[in-house]
C-alpha cells in the first residue's frame, strides 16, 4: 500500500522540518512501516518521489537498517536472545519453546500473522537473562510459563504494545521536550523542541 | 576536467623524489602524473573519490610521521612524503586484496573479463599469492539481467561503487544502488525496476572486475584476442571518440575514449552498442537492383558494382542537371561528402542537394554563427541557453557535459524547449513556449536581456532575462529544432533574434551523425565545400581547377526536391543513406516524392523503408569501422575515423561510389584522389575552412583532433549571416537584413485552438524505430511504445481515461498510441516521439503547416 491520506498530510508536515527534503527519508520510512508492519515497494516509490530520491535509493538505504523490513512479519516481532548470558540462563531453550508453543521455525511467522520469532544477538540486557523483545520493548528473566503468559497477554491485547513498525511509539521514555522523533502523530505538529533549543544555542 | 591554471605548483616526495604537484589534486592522481602507479579499483579520475576499496593505501607522512592513507582520498600538500612501496604499504595493499579475494569467485577461466581484468591484475602485481580463507564464499544467483542490455554477477562484484557513483554522479539516473549491509551488501536495482539508464554501457566499461558485462560482448571474444583502433562515434552529432576493437574482422566492442574536449570517456548506450547493426546479417554486401518498383519485376536482384553503376551513370546522363537531386549524407564521413559534393555539384552539376530532411537547421544558419565549443558550454560560470530538443535523447553525451557543469562547475541553465527536458530540474530557468511561439517568446526574452531597462519583473521570463544579462558576454546558446512539427523557419527566426545577444556563441544541436561535416563539405543547398556561397565560389580558383563545372542555379532544399519530384520534376533521386519516409517532416510528401521520381538511387547499409518503396538501384555501403575518414563534430571538431574491419560482400566505400561516378560520367574529374587523405588534401586545398586539416595536425592530437575556426573568425562578419535570395528549408526566403524588431507577427495559436485540439509537439527520443536501431539485437526493443502526452490540466478538456488506447488525429493523418499525462508538456500541446515503432509522427505533420492541431479520438 501506499501512503495513507494521513500519513501523506504528516509525510508533508515531516518533509518541512528538514532544510531539504531527501533529510525525510528514514523518517518517513518509520512513517511507512509503521502504517504497513513493513516497508512495502509502493510505498518505498512514494516516499522516492516525496523527498527526491530514487526507489533504488530509497531501498539501498532502508537496507541499511536492520529494523526495516522488506518482508511482512507478524504483528508482534518476537526477538529471542541466545547469547552468551542468556545462553547460559537457559536462552535456547527459551528460543526452543516459544518455537514449539507458537508452532513456527526460527525466523517464522504464525498462520494467523500475528507473531513472527527470531533469534537475535545480545540485546544488551544481560542482567535480565534470558531476555527477549516484543516488538523492541523488553521482557527480562522469562521463563517458558512467563512466554506463555505473554503471548496470552498479546493476543488479548493487554500489553499495551502496538503492531509492529511503531519503533517510535516505544520510546516512550523519551521526554516530551528531547522527543525528536514524528510519534505519535497527533503530537507531531510542530517542529521537535530541541531542534529550536539548538538554534537558541547559537 | 575543464582547465583551471594552477596557481602555483605544490612540491611532495614520492619515494625519495621531488615531484611537483597541482594543488587540490588528490595524491594517487599526482604520483600518476609522476610515474608512480598506485593500484586502485575504487578511483575514478572522472568521478569524485570514496575511499571504499582501500587498496591505494600508501604511507604518507604530513610531518608526523608516516602513516597509513588512502592516496585517492588525501589531497597534496606542500612537503608531502609519500612511500608507495614501503614495507607497510606492500602489506596492507596485500592484506586488502587478500580481503577482497574472500568473496570474490575465481571464475577467471569464464569471466569476460579475465585478461583485463584490474583485479586480476593487481592480485598477480600487489596480492598474496594464495588464499588463507577455506570456508564457503557468498554465493548470488549468477548474472542477473539488470537492464536489456547489462547484466550483473554479484558474487564477482567488489563493492568499489563505480557503477552506482556513475549512475548518480555522471548520469543522474540513480537506479542501482547497494542494498543490504555488510557481509550482506550487493549492487542491485529497485524490485523489478530494470537499470534503464541511456547510460548503462558505461558501468560495464568502468567495472574494475567482470560483475557487470554488456549483453553485445558477452562469451564473444577474449582481450587478448582484440584490436583496437581510436575512431570517432557516429551516431549523433556531438563526435564521442571511441575505441573499436574486433576480432576475426568483427566488430565486438565499442568503449569510450577520454577525450578531454569531447565526451570524458563516456558515451550512451546507443553509440557504444550501435555497432551491432554493423554485424547484421541483413547488412547490404552487393548492389541491388531492380527493373520496376511495382508489379512483377519488383523484387531487388544482386548486381556486379559495374552493372550497377552503369545503370545510375546511365540514368544521370540522361537527364539535366536541375531534374536531379541528392538527399543525406550525414552517415558519411567528410571525404565522402566532399566527393558526393563534387559528384553532385561539380560532375553532374545540380544544387539540388540537401543533407538534411527537413528536420534541421538553416544550413546557411548553422555555418554563418560564431560557434562554440563544448568546453565553452561547460566553463566553470558559464550561462548556456539551450533553445533546441532534450539533449538527453539527442545528445547524449553533451547532456553529460552540461549536467556535470551545472552541478560542479556552477553553470547556470536557461532553457526554451518545447516540454521538460532530462535537465529541466537543474535548469535554472525553464520556459515552455506553445508551438508556434518560440520566435516571439525568444524575442522577448531578448528584448529583456538587451534593453536600456535591467529586467525587474517577476515573470519566468524576466527572470531568466536576468539571468542572460548577468552572463554578460559569456552566453552560449545551444541552438537545435523544438519540436519537429514547427518549421525549421521559427528556429531560424528566433536565431536571428539570440544572435542580438552581446557575443552570444552558439553550438548548434544536430542531430545526424556528420551533419556539421556535410554542411562543411557543401552538401546543402546555396553552397560549395568550405562555407563558400555557389555564387562567390568562381572566385575561388582552386575549385574552379578541380571541379569540371558549377551549378547554374540555386537548388532546391529537401522540402522542395520532394514537391518536385512528386510533380515528376526529378528524374534522379539519390537518397545517401537518407530514409526520408521516416525521416523527413511530411511523410505523405516524402512518400509522393519517391513515388513520383523516376529513378530513386539508394547509398545505404540496408534497404530501409524509403528504398524498399521506390528504389530502383541500392549501393551497397561501407559502414563507419569499414573505412577511413574523418567525422567533424558540432563544434568543428574533425576527428579521425578509422578503418578496424572490412565491409561485407563487395560493398563499397561512399566515396569509391561517388567516385567511380565521377570517372563515368566526367573522366579524369577524380584523377589522384585514390585515398581518403588525398581527398582531405584537395578538400584542404580548396578550402579556407579545410585549410587546417593536414595529416600532421590530425595525427599531432588523435585524441581531440582539429578544430576548425569558429565563422565569425572565417568570414569576418561578427555574429551575423549574409543576405541570400536563396530558399530556405523549403519555404519562402527569410530576409536576413531585415532588422529584428521584434516577434514573428503570428498570432498565439492557443487562441486559435479548437476546444478538444491540441498543438502537435513531436520531439525526438534516443531509442527510436529507426533502421539502425532496428538492427542493433539488443537495444532492437528499447524504443517507447507510441504515447500521447498532454498536460494534466488537459484532460477535463477531452473525455477519454489516461492510459487508454487513442489515436491522435491530423488534418493530413493519423496514428494510433497511449494516452498519457505529463507535467512537463505545457497545456494546449499534444507531445508524441518522433518514429516509435509503428506509429511515425511526420503521418501527422504537412511541411506547410506552421503549427499541426491534433485531436484525440478513443478506439
Amino acid at each position: 500500500m501506499t501512503l495513507s491520506p494521513a500519513n501523506e498530510a504528516l509525510a508533508a508536515e515531516i518533509i518541512g522540518w528538514f532544510p531539504r527534503p531527501r533529510s525525510a527519508l528514514i523518517p518517513l520510512l518509520h512513517l511507512a512501516q509503521a502504517q504497513d508492519g513493513y516497508l512495502t515497494d509502493e510505498a518505498m516509490r512514494r516516499v522516492g518521489e516525496l523527498v527526491g530520491a530514487t526507489p533504488a535509493e530509497v531501498k539501498g538505504t532502508a537496507g541499511f537498517y536492520e529494523m526495516f523490513r522488506f518482508e511482512p512479519v507478524g504483528t508482534y516481532l518476537v526477538n529471542v536472545c541466545t547469547n552468551i548470558s542468556c545462553l547460559l540462563w537457559g536462552g535456547e531453550e527459551l528460543l526452543e519453546h516459544a518455537c514449539e508453543s507458537l508452532d513456527v521455525e526460527v525466523g517464522g511467522t504464525t498462520d494467523d500473522g500475528m507473531f513472527t520469532v527470531e533469534e537475535a544477538e545480545c540485546i544488551a540486557a544481560c542482567t535480565e537473562a534470558p531476555c527477549l523483545q516484543v516488538n523492541y520493548r523488553y521482557r527480562g528473566r522469562v521463563t517458558p510459563a512467563d512466554f506463555d503468559q505473554l503471548i496470552e497477554d498479546l493476543r488479548a491485547g493487554r500489553t499495551g504494545i502496538a503492531g509492529h513498525g511503531v519503533l517510535a511509539q516505544v520510546r516512550q521514555s523519551i521526554p516530551a521536550e528531547r522527543l525528536a522523533g514524528v510519534f505519535p502523530p497527533e503530537q507531531a505538529r510542530e517542529a521537535p523542541v530541541w531542534l529550536a533549543r539548538n538554534g537558541a544555542d547559537g | 576536467m575543464t582547465a583551471v591554471e594552477p596557481r602555483a605548483t605544490v612540491e611532495i616526495t614520492v619515494d625519495g623524489v621531488a615531484v611537483e604537484a597541482r594543488p587540490g589534486e588528490m595524491l594517487i592522481a599526482a604520483c600518476e602524473r609522476s610515474g608512480t602507479y598506485i593500484p586502485r579499483f575504487c578511483y575514478h579520475p572522472r568521478m569524485s573519490p570514496v575511499g571504499m576499496c582501500r587498496m591505494c593505501l600508501v604511507e604518507v607522512d604530513t610531518g608526523r610521521g608516516f602513516g597509513l592513507q588512502p592516496s585517492c582520498m588525501v589531497p597534496v600538500s606542500e612537503g608531502m612524503k609519500v612511500s608507495t612501496d614501503s614495507d607497510a604499504a606492500k602489506k596492507a595493499q596485500d592484506g586488502v586484496l587478500e580481503f577482497l579475494l574472500i568473496n570474490h569467485p575465481l571464475d577467471c577461466p569464464v569471466c569476460d573479463k579475465g585478461g583485463e581484468c584490474p583485479l586480476q591484475d593487481q592480485t598477480m602485481a600487489y596480492g598474496p599469492g594464495e588464499t588463507r580463507f577455506v570456508e564457503e564464499k557468498r554465493h548470488f544467483p549468477k548474472p542477473i539481467a539488470i537492464s536489456e542490455t547489462v547484466f550483473l554477477d554479484r558474487e564477482r562484484c567488489i563493492l568499489c561503487d563505480r557503477c552506482t557513483r556513475f549512475a548518480d554522479e555522471v548520469a543522474g539516473d540513480a537506479l542501482i544502488h547497494f542494498m543490504g549491509r555488510g557481509n550482506h551488501t550487493e549492487v542491485n536495482t529497485f524490485t523489478d525496476e530494470p537499470f534503464a539508464s541511456y547510460f548503462s554501457g558505461n558501468t560495464v566499461q568502468i567495472c574494475p572486475v567482470g560483475a557487470l558485462t554488456a549483453a553485445p560482448y558477452r562469451f564473444k571474444a577474449r582481450p587478448w584476442d582484440l584490436t583496437e583502433t581510436l575512431s570517432t562515434a557516429w551516431v549523433d552529432s556531438l563526435g564521442s571518440r571511441v575505441a573499436v576493437q574486433a576480432s576475426r574482422n568483427r566488430v565486438l566492442r565499442v568503449l569510450g575514449a577520454d577525450a578531454d574536449a569531447v565526451n570524458w570517456g563516456w558515451l550512451s548506450d546507443k553509440e557504444r552498442f550501435g555497432f551491432e547493426a554493423l554485424n547484421s546479417a541483413e547488412r547490404l554486401s552487393a548492389p541491388m537492383i531492380r527493373d520496376a518498383v511495382d508489379g512483377d519485376s519488383r523484387e531487388f536482384r544482386q548486381a556486379g558494382w559495374g552493372e550497377a553503376l552503369e545503370a545510375v551513370a546511365d540514368a544521370l546522363r540522361a537527364t539535366s542537371p536541375e531534374r536531379v537531386a541528392v538527399l543525406g549524407g550525414a552517415r558519411l564521413a567528410n571525404e565522402a561528402q566532399y566527393m558526393w559534393a563534387k559528384l553532385a555539384k561539380g560532375v553532374v552539376g545540380t544544387d539540388n542537394v540537401d543533407a538534411q530532411l527537413g528536420d534541421g537547421l538553416d544550413p546557411h544558419l548553422v555555418l554563418g554563427l560564431p560557434r562554440a565549443t563544448i568546453d565553452d558550454a561547460c566553463r566553470p560560470g558559464a550561462t548556456v541557453l539551450l533553445v533546441g530538443p532534450d539533449p538527453k535523447e539527442e545528445l547524449p553525451t553533451l547532456y553529460l557535459r552540461l549536467r556535470h557543469a551545472i552541478v560542479n562547475d556552477g553553470v547556470k541553465l536557461v532553457e526554451v524547449t518545447p516540454h521538460a527536458t532530462g535537465l529541466s530540474h537543474l535548469a535554472a530557468h525553464s520556459l515552455r513556449p506553445s508551438p508556434g511561439t518560440t520566435a516571439r517568446l525568444v524575442a522577448e526574452l531578448v528584448d529583456a536581456a538587451t534593453g536600456p531597462v535591467p529586467p525587474g519583473g517577476p515573470s519566468e521570463i524576466e527572470a531568466a532575462a536576468r539571468s542572460l544579462r548577468e552572463a554578460g558576454d559569456g552566453v552560449v546558446v545551444v541552438l537545435g529544432r523544438m519540436s519537429l512539427a514547427e518549421p525549421a523557419d521559427i528556429a531560424d527566426a528566433a536565431a536571428r533574434e539570440l544572435s542580438r545577444l552581446p557575443s552570444a556563441r552558439f553550438l548548434p544541436a544536430l542531430r545526424r551523425g556528420n551533419l556539421m561535416g556535410a554542411l562543411e563539405a557543401g552538401l546543402a543547398p546555396g553552397l560549395v565545400p568550405g562555407r563558400t556561397q555557389l555564387e562567390d565560389a568562381g572566385e575561388g580558383a582552386p575549385l574552379v581547377e578541380s571541379w569540371p563545372r558549377l551549378p547554374d542555379s540555386l537548388g532546391l532544399d529537401a522540402t522542395s526536391v520532394l514537391r518536385a519530384a512528386a510533380r515528376g520534376d526529378i528524374d534522379v533521386l539519390v537518397l545517401l543513406g537518407a530514409d526520408p519516409l521516416n525521416d523527413f517532416v511530411d511523410r505523405d510528401l516524402a512518400y509522393r516524392g519517391l513515388r513520383g521520381a523516376a529513378c530513386v538511387v539508394a547509398v545505404d547499409l540496408f534497404v530501409n523503408d524509403s528504398a524498399s518503396l521506390a528504389a530502383r538501384a541500392v549501393l551497397a555501403a561501407a559502414g563507419p569501422t569499414e573505412c577511413d575518414g574523418t567525422f567533424t563534430n558540432v563544434e568543428g571538431r574533425v576527428s579521425i575515423m578509422s578503418r578496424k574491419v572490412t565491409p561485407p560482400g563487395t560493398a563499397r566505400a561512399d566515396w569509391m561510389i561517388a567516385a567511380d561516378l565521377c570517372e563515368r560520367l566526367e573522366p579524369g574529374s577524380t584523377r589522384g584522389l585514390d585515398s581518403p587523405q588525398a581527398i582531405r588534401a584537395e578538400l584542404a586545398q580548396i578550402s579556407r575552412a579545410h585549410a587546417p586539416i593536414t595529416e600532421d595536425a590530425l595525427t599531432q592530437n588523435p585524441m581531440e583532433g582539429v578544430l576548425l575556426a569558429s565563422p565569425s573568425g572565417a568570414t569576418g562578419e561578427a555574429g551575423g549571416w549574409r543576405r541570400s535570395g536563396r530558399p530556405t528549408m523549403g519555404r519562402s526566403p527569410v530576409d536576413r537584413t531585415e532588422p529584428a524588431t521584434g516577434p514573428a507577427g503570428r498570432e498565439d495559436p492557443l487562441e486559435e485552438l479548437p476546444e478538444d485540439g491540441f498543438l502537435l509537439v513531436a520531439t525526438r527520443t534516443m531509442y527510436d524505430d529507426g533502421v539502425m536501431l532496428r538492427h542493433c539485437g539488443s537495444s532492437r526493443g528499447l524504443a517507447p511504445a507510441a504515447t500521447a502526452r498532454i498536460n494534466p490540466a488537459d484532460t477535463d478538456r477531452i473525455d477519454i481515461d489516461v492510459g487508454t488506447a487513442v489515436r491522435v488525429v491530423s488534418d493530413f493523418g493519423h496514428i494510433e498510441a497511449t494516452l498519457a499525462t505529463d507535467a512537463g508538456v505545457p497545456a494546449g500541446s499534444l507531445r508524441v516521439d518522433w518514429l516509435a515503432p509503428g506509429a511515425p509522427a511526420n503521418a501527422l505533420i504537412a511541411a506547410a503547416t506552421d503549427v499541426t492541431v491534433v485531436s484525440v479520438e478513443a478506439r
